[in-house]
């Protein structure tokens, strides 16, 4: 490393009135990989050029490669902070295509799920924010409570960050009372740890003034750039999947769709918070609702699509041939173009899967959220600080294995 | 009230022989039309008053080999959001010439979508403002989703393929 | 006046080996060494996905890293001792994790953080790194996708086993030129 170097400077950079600032891939553990190049006169940013792609894994071929049900832990590193929503928006798709029925029992369990997910996934971006303008005490607070929600996680399907949960056409297994147990212990102790990070950032006068009016987007603009999620109701569109286009009985809840105003981070940071409380709503309202349902039912009847138990296969024929056909791919499926969405942590995940009746996909692609919103951000920094820089960016929940795939 | 219906009869009384194949899977409204009047009818969906497709949802490529003359299709993706209603269209194109012009002058939404199909593909949009690869290393010489190259770095010489069944 | 109540049940950790006298104490040079850098070593989270997430889970509250003397976590090479690669590298990213490896300051361990990092995961493909050991050497490699806080932890353990028992001049003998000399660094 002490060999002389001949650095060979581009054209024209000695008579440059301004810096060039590397805001290199390997960031601070937060955030994730991709790189701004700053152009800055000073301490303001003129321009910046991203890249992407440092963590490119071709989730789109391997798709190609692969049988519908081992499609699940791929969709599942996407936006790895609310993986059980990407696990239960491809159950869906491939529900699309093959036209099939759930019980409602298993919608209600899928949408306990996919909100445990989504309060998830806004801890970690709101904490995230706090420790952006230097306060690390919300990210302790409230991370004791995303281990709350790892373990009920846990005790549906075994795994704690990147799920797999699920199947095409409902669970694996029925929820156990544990687990019952645990969601309700959850939100037993969940709103008072919530309000006491609300009352450490939201009247703070020095968050407020770090972030109020700082990486801000207008309504107009953030439609034609494709945003969607807190991101886009901050700027005040209400456009919510799951109001616009309910799946899995959203159409049963009552919750409203919060909204800001200006879209800067402080507007964010206040959707997402309120987002965390309707989704405590309609979970509760959730809860409610399963009582009266026959409680051992957790699945469809596909026998072409779902895996029969493990004592029925090795007593019963019929299980035992549906288990071979459904793991050697010889099961029929319908051939055409199906587009699903859901309301992921960062707004619409689409997927759009084309199939040819064969045992993989013949294409499916992702239409991921912080891809489409991440070309947006020379467009907001530009003329900001770069402390407003490094605020803005952590605002907008930009996962790294989404903007990839 | 907009429906498929009405959208079907307003694309075919602008623009008549070149919308065809009209279909609805799964309910969303399904057409093709000729590479060269992408533009217009994603300009025409966006502008008029009663249709008002102003958001860009997606756009992909999709690479059908055995299509001889129209290997590589583009999809387009449209949506209305105060009215809740998707579209889709998609238009092909051949894969020794594969031009067709970009959409970044009526949505900011397609540069990098754009950028990723030229990655993945190869198709190569006409009047784009900085098409280069954008999720693989710049020194890559082919597109990689196209139906003939592997998944698998061919590069690789510890991996046994008699054991791993490939 | 609450009532002192005292806790009987602390465990002391026992002093090291060496030769007591009347008011001094002697012990290996090495083992001295090792043990005062291998409680405080000062990691770099290089976190690229999802057992990044994981990392962050291990620093907070419920099981707290810190407590094995990785209070201060350094984002700058230069002033760390264990880079942990956390997450897949593609080959886009490859260059970038050899230039901060080459940026550390010896005496440096690499700790490979997941299925990705350790071999290339899930992920067998054109574009992924199959396994950083292909471009800087690795120490303890920790399985798992995403491996539990629990086994991030004990990796870390194993690591602290390597440099408390580390020879103070095993960075300078041939074994170790070799090493680097077949990744290519010098």
């Amino acid at each position: 490393m002490s060999q002389k170097q001949n650095i060979q400077l581009p054209e024209g950079s000695l008579g440059k009135q301004t810096t060039t600032l590397n805001l290199g891939p390997t960031h601070p553990a937060t955030h994730g990989v991709f790189q701004n190049i700053l152009e800055m006169d000073g301490e303001r940013i003129i321009d910046a050029v991203p890249t992407i792609g440092f963590i490119h894994r071709a989730f789109e071929k391997i798709a190609e490669h692969r049988p519908y049900y081992q499609i699940t832990p791929l969709t599942d590193r996407l936006n790895y902070c609310s993986s059980p929503i990407n696990n239960m928006g491809w159950h869906m798709t491939m529900e699309k295509l093959i036209k099939a029925e759930l019980p409602k029992r298993v919608e209600y369990l899928r949408v306990i799920i996919m909100e445990l997910a989504r309060i998830a996934d806004h801890l970690v971006c709101n904490s995230v924010i706090g420790v952006d303008t230097g306060a690390f005490t919300g990210f302790i607070y409230v991370f004791e409570f995303r281990e709350k929600i790892y373990e009920i996680f846990e005790e549906v399907c075994g795994s704690r960050l990147t799920t797999n949960i699920g199947r095409i056409g409902g669970f694996e297994r029925n929820f156990t009372d544990i687990a019952f147990q645990k969601i309700k212990h959850f939100l037993d102790t969940f709103p008072k740890a919530m309000k006491e990070f609300e009352t450490l950032f939201n009247r703070n006068r020095i968050f407020m003034e770090r972030t109020m009016g700082v990486g801000g987007i207008e309504a107009e603009r953030a439609l034609n750039y494709g945003f969607t999620g807190p991101n886009l109701r901050a700027t005040g569109i209400d456009y919510d999947i799951r109001t616009a286009h309910p799946y899995s009985g959203y159409q049963d809840f009552d919750f409203t769709v919060p909204v800001g105003t200006t879209g800067d981070v402080y507007d964010r940071f206040l959707v997402r918070n309120e987002e965390i409380w309707q989704s405590v709503r309609i979970i509760e309202q959730a809860l409610e609702k399963i009582k009266p349902l026959d409680p051992s039912i957790y699945h469809a009847d596909l026998p072409d699509f779902y895996l029969p138990e493990k004592e029925d296969v090795y007593t019963k024929m019929e299980a035992l041939i549906y288990h071979f056909k459904i793991v050697m791919g010889e099961t029929n499926v319908p051939a055409g173009e199906v587009y699903h969405s859901v309301e992921g942590g960062n707004g619409e995940l689409g997927f759009y899967l084309i199939s040819d009746g064969g045992r993989s996909p013949y294409r499916l692609h992702f239409r991921r959220p912080c891809f489409i919103y991440y070309q947006a951000y020379p467009e907001i920094i530009r003329g900001s600080m770069l402390s407003d820089a490094v605020v803005t960016m952590s605002s907008l929940n930009l996962i790294a294995g989404e903007i990839d795939a | 009230m907009l429906t498929n219906e009405i959208i079907k009869q307003r694309l075919k009384d602008k623009f008549g022989e070149l919308v065809y194949n009209m279909e609805e899977p799964y309910g969303m409204l399904t057409f093709d039309t000729d590479r060269d009047n992408n533009l217009k009818v994603m300009n025409f969906l966006k502008e008029d008053e009663e249709l008002g497709f102003t958001y860009l949802n997606d756009l992909t490529a999709v690479h059908y080999p055995n299509n001889i003359g129209k290997e590589l299709a583009v999809v387009y993706m449209l949506q209305n959001i105060r009215a809740g209603i998707r579209i889709r269209f998609k238009v092909y194109t051949d894969i020794s010439k594969p031009d067709v012009f970009t959409a970044t002058g009526i949505f900011e939404t397609s540069n990098w979508l754009e950028r990723e199909a030229y990655d993945f593909f190869g198709v190569n949009f006409v009047g784009h403002p900085n098409l280069i690869r954008i999720m693989n290393v710049d020194e890559m010489d082919y597109h990689p989703l196209r139906k003939e190259y592997p998944l698998e770095d061919q590069t690789r010489i510890d991996k046994d393929d008699d054991m791993f069944g490939r | 006046m609450r009532p002192v109540t005292h806790n009987t049940k602390v465990k002391i950790v026992e002093a090291p080996q060496g030769y007591v006298g009347e008011g001094f104490f002697t012990m290996k040079m090495s083992e001295a060494i090792g043990l005062a850098r291998s409680n405080s070593i000062w990691p770099l989270p290089f976190a690229t996905s999802c057992c990044g997430i994981e990392f962050m889970a291990t620093m907070a509250a419920h099981y707290d890293l810190a407590r094995f003397g990785s209070e201060r976590l350094s984002f700058s090479p230069r002033q760390c001792d264990l880079i942990m690669v956390m997450g897949t590298i593609a080959k886009k990213m490859a260059p970038i994790l050899r230039q901060v490896y080459l940026q550390m300051a010896e005496p440096r361990w690499v700790m490979a953080v997941g299925a990705c990092a350790s071999s290339g995961g899930i992920f067998d493909t054109y574009s992924v790194l199959q396994g950083i050991d292909q471009v800087i050497p690795v120490d303890v490699y920790v399985p798992g996708c995403p491996p539990r806080p629990e086994a991030i932890i004990d990796g870390f353990m194993r690591i602290q086993d390597l440099v408390k028992s580390e020879d103070i001049r095993r960075r300078e003998d041939d074994q170790y030129k070799n090493l680097l000399n077949s990744y290519g660094i010098q």
